[in-house]
């Protein structure tokens, strides 16, 4: 295959990992790092009555998801009344009902709130239709002269509506929003009012009813901390207008909770009803966080994630994971250092066991299985064992080394000796054969340098697959191994000279 | 104690990345392998074009021909026992004369019957074969060294390395046994290797290790100045190897026995690079003047006659 064809595959894998990596980033708010933790809010309303000893029906309007905000882990607590949550030109309305109730009540709606960055707002079903002005008399003529001078200080929808927020909040008032809304007219009058003279020039538009999340409790029927603003419906997309600037956007901790002219709550067969909202941050794990968010939307990509494997199986793929960047390590020390090692991946998988013995630990029993394991190898020489039986007769003395070690260090009380569980037995026999028949044939010179540098690479595998950042963006993100794959592919065809090489061929180095 | 990429690079050094990447992986199909890696199969192929190698006296491939080894060795005074697939001059057994019904070997050990029956169950079971496979055992004619090594060869047999690339010779040195390799011809092992001049056949400077050095360790005598005879038969026979196997970049190893001349002794599709120390010189630009040649000399002459007017010491 040609040069140029592997760049472009390689490139091709770089690009799409860390293209999947960016979008689980920004868009699915995926945590870079590990244990970040994100706020979400926790709102609830409570709705107390003193019911009548009659039927009753409460409904109350309970917030959206939206572009901007996902609602989840919702939950309405309430003893004895039936639920019904039904949608209602982009409102929810929870209907609780019994058939007789009586005395002081309590029911409960919950939820926890998060902010998102989605690219896709929740669809519109059909585009909404434009609501009757029913604008009379003098206020008629108020709204048409109103908008026309508007519109003159405009050049589209959207300038046309920050003109008209700013007319409305003029201080004093022109004659013509005296007209309309009075002297000292409430932001949600002055909505209402926006909306009706935007419908008399046929813009779709709607005011939005919704609260600041910040920690506080307060009571609906008060009214005060409530933000009213407007949307209008352009090009398929609702615009959001700062209700005081005119400003086609709104804070980002503003949420609508419910939208056009409509009670919040409406019960029939209490008295007394008062709404308590309490609005309270709660930190939460980032990627908790993001899980929850993303089983709303379910995302093409969240289908195929390692989190929706059982969590036995995705710790073993945490382990799993981390191999081909240890082994990308090692392909770096064989193929631009030139550290000569046992076996392939051997370094790999010590390194790998090194994480359940800890590095000391792991080094000595490394060094001390090797050293017996290859004195017993040469003793077995002796009895010139046919291959097979001969391994296995090496395999046998590893285990049982083990095993006294094991006993002697439990013995002087140091536990971690005991932790060998994955120490890999087949791999230290291999490396002890490997390195006899290294030893026969070239040397201890050589032997004893490819088993240091096997150790060196073990270490660096180590501390590379220790990596607790590492450790959290492989799993989470394990597109990265994409990167990795096409970073190998590269490395396959690097063709430079290798740093031993400068040692070895020093001597035919000229100027 | 260290070179720059730059240095050398400007010799042309050949390492280890480049050379797999873009010699034996690019010119060597894995297919061919074979070919070289028994060197039962290489003697035969060499023997059937025509091309000299040791002459095999016999083929044991499953232990029950074992006990037929008499009748293989009557009439033979002296003979070479050598596993098909062994590697780095591992598993060779020799019998130097014969006397009585046993034998003696170089260092004038005495060898029963017995001991080679053992000897061949070891290389059957795999003991000397890459990765422990069964094994053939070959016995074979001994070669009886020119007596122009004698004097910085010590004990074992030397033979002569030569690089060959699209059939021709591109660098050449020769690997002499010492006390430390224990009288095998392996550089690994710490044999020496001494540059050859493509051009006369007279040998240079020698490499030990990766140090270069002037005279042999054990003998003391200068390895500089030694001219092979035959070279031209030499060159050729390696040469011819392209042909038969098909391998675009190997080794060949051949020996200079003193009756019958140079014998080719096996082929090595991964030739190893401490040649270029030995020679002091990269083999990259002669690959290089190679792979540019549009129209490749053809017959062995003209591929041997490019070999000895390019690659010589005053060409280089």
């Amino acid at each position: 295959m040609k040069t140029s064809q592997i760049w472009f595959i390689a490139i091709g894998l770089v690009v799409v990992g860390l293209g999947l990596f960016a979008y689980k980033v920004y868009f699915l708010g995926f945590p870079v790092r590990p244990n970040t933790s994100v706020q979400v809010w926790n709102i609830e309303a409570r709705v107390t009555f003193d019911a009548r000893n009659e039927p009753v029906k409460v409904s109350l309007l309970v917030p959206t998801g939206s572009s901007r905000f996902a609602i989840t882990g919702e939950s309405f607590i309430s003893t004895g009344y039936g639920l019904l949550v039904s949608t209602e030109e982009r409102n929810r309305r929870a209907t609780w009902s019994i058939r007789k109730a009586s005395g002081k009540q309590n029911l409960y709606y919950q939820a926890t709130v998060r902010a998102v960055r989605t690219v896709v707002s929740p669809p519109d079903d059909e585009p909404p239709a434009v609501v009757d002005p029913g604008f009379r008399g003098p206020a008629l003529e108020a709204a048409k002269a109103l908008l026309s001078e508007v519109k003159a200080r405009s050049a589209d929808a959207v300038t046309m509506v920050s003109a008209l927020l700013r007319k409305l909040n003029e201080q004093p008032p022109s004659p013509h929003v005296k007209v309309l809304i009075g002297e000292q007219a409430k932001a949600e009058k002055k909505m209402e009012i926006a909306v009706r003279v935007l419908a008399l020039d046929g813009i779709v538009a709607r005011s939005v009813h919704g609260i600041k999340l910040q920690e506080e409790r307060f009571e609906f029927s008060k009214n005060i901390p409530l933000l009213h603003w407007i949307e209008i419906y352009q090009k398929k997309k609702w615009i959001a207008f700062n209700p005081v600037s005119g400003r086609p956007s709104v804070p980002s901790d503003w949420l609508g909770w419910w939208r056009g002219k409509q009670n919040p709550v409406e019960v029939e067969g209490g008295d007394r009803v008062r709404v308590r909202v309490a609005v309270s941050p709660r930190l939460e794990e980032a990627l908790l966080a993001a899980m929850g968010t993303n089983s709303l939307t379910k995302p093409l990509i969240m289908r195929f994630s390692l989190f929706s494997l059982p969590v036995s199986t995705q710790n073993v793929y945490r382990v799993l994971l981390m191999i081909p960047v240890g082994a990308f390590l090692l392909a770096l020390a064989r193929n631009v250092i030139g550290i000569n090692t046992f076996g392939t991946f051997m370094p790999v998988l010590i390194g790998l066991s090194f994480r359940d013995t800890g590095l000391g630990t792991g080094i000595i029993l490394f060094t001390i299985v090797v050293a017996l394991g290859l004195t017993v190898r040469f003793w077995l020489e002796r009895l010139k064992l046919l291959l097979v039986p001969r391994l296995t007769a090496i395999l046998t003395v590893v285990v049982l080394l083990m095993g006294v070690l094991s006993v002697i260090t439990n013995d002087l009380g140091l536990h971690r000796g005991l932790s060998v569980a994955l120490f890999p037995m087949v791999i230290l026999t291999m490396t002890i054969e490997r390195m006899s028949i290294v030893w026969e044939e070239r040397g201890p010179r050589e032997a004893l340098s490819a088993g240091l540098g096997s150790l060196v690479t073990a270490v660096g595998a180590y501390i590379v697959m220790n990596i607790k950042l590492l450790d959290h963006l492989v799993f989470v993100f394990p597109e990265l191994l994409l990167v990795v794959l096409g970073l190998t592919m590269l490395l396959g065809r690097y063709s430079g000279y290798r740093l031993m090489d400068l040692i070895r061929f020093r001597n035919l180095a000229q100027g | 104690m260290i070179a720059l990429p730059s240095s050398l690079r400007k010799v042309g050094v050949l390492a280890i990345n480049r050379r797999n990447a873009q010699y034996v992986l690019k010119h060597n199909p894995r297919r061919l392998y074979p070919l070289v890696d028994d060197k039962l199969k290489t003697k035969q192929l060499a023997l059937s074009h025509g091309i000299a190698a040791p002459e095999l006296y016999g083929v044991i491939e499953v232990e029950g021909q074992v006990k037929g080894i008499a009748g293989m060795l009557e009439g033979l005074d002296d003979f070479v026992v050598k596993p098909a697939r062994g590697s780095g001059g591992n598993g060779i057994l020799v019998a130097a004369e014969k006397i009585g019904a046993t034998y003696r070997g170089p260092d004038g050990a005495i060898i029963s019957l017995e001991d080679i029956a053992y000897h061949i169950f070891n290389i059957l079971s795999g003991l000397y074969s890459l990765g422990g496979q069964r094994d053939k055992a070959m016995i074979e004619y001994r070669v009886k060294f020119d007596p122009v090594f004698s004097a910085i060869a010590y004990q074992g047999v030397p033979d002569v390395r030569i690089i060959v690339f699209h059939g021709i010779p591109v660098m050449s040195m020769s690997r002499l046994p010492t006390r430390m390799s224990r009288g095998k011809a392996n550089l690994h092992q710490g044999a020496i290797g001494v540059g050859i001049d493509m051009a006369s056949g007279t040998t240079l400077h020698g490499v030990w290790r990766n140090d270069i050095v002037h005279t042999h360790p054990d003998t003391g005598q200068e390895l500089a100045g030694v001219t092979i005879p035959e070279w031209q038969r030499l060159l050729e026979i390696a040469s011819a190897c392209y042909e038969i196997t098909g391998l675009g970049y190997f080794g060949a190893d051949i020996v200079l026995d003193a009756e019958k001349g140079p014998l080719i002794l096996e082929l090595n599709a991964r030739p190893g690079l401490n040649i270029q120390i030995a020679n002091a010189a990269g083999l990259l630009p002669r690959l290089q003047l190679v792979e540019q040649l549009d129209a490749k000399p053809l017959s062995i002459k003209e591929r041997t006659a490019f070999a000895r007017t390019h690659f010589g010491l005053k060409a280089t």
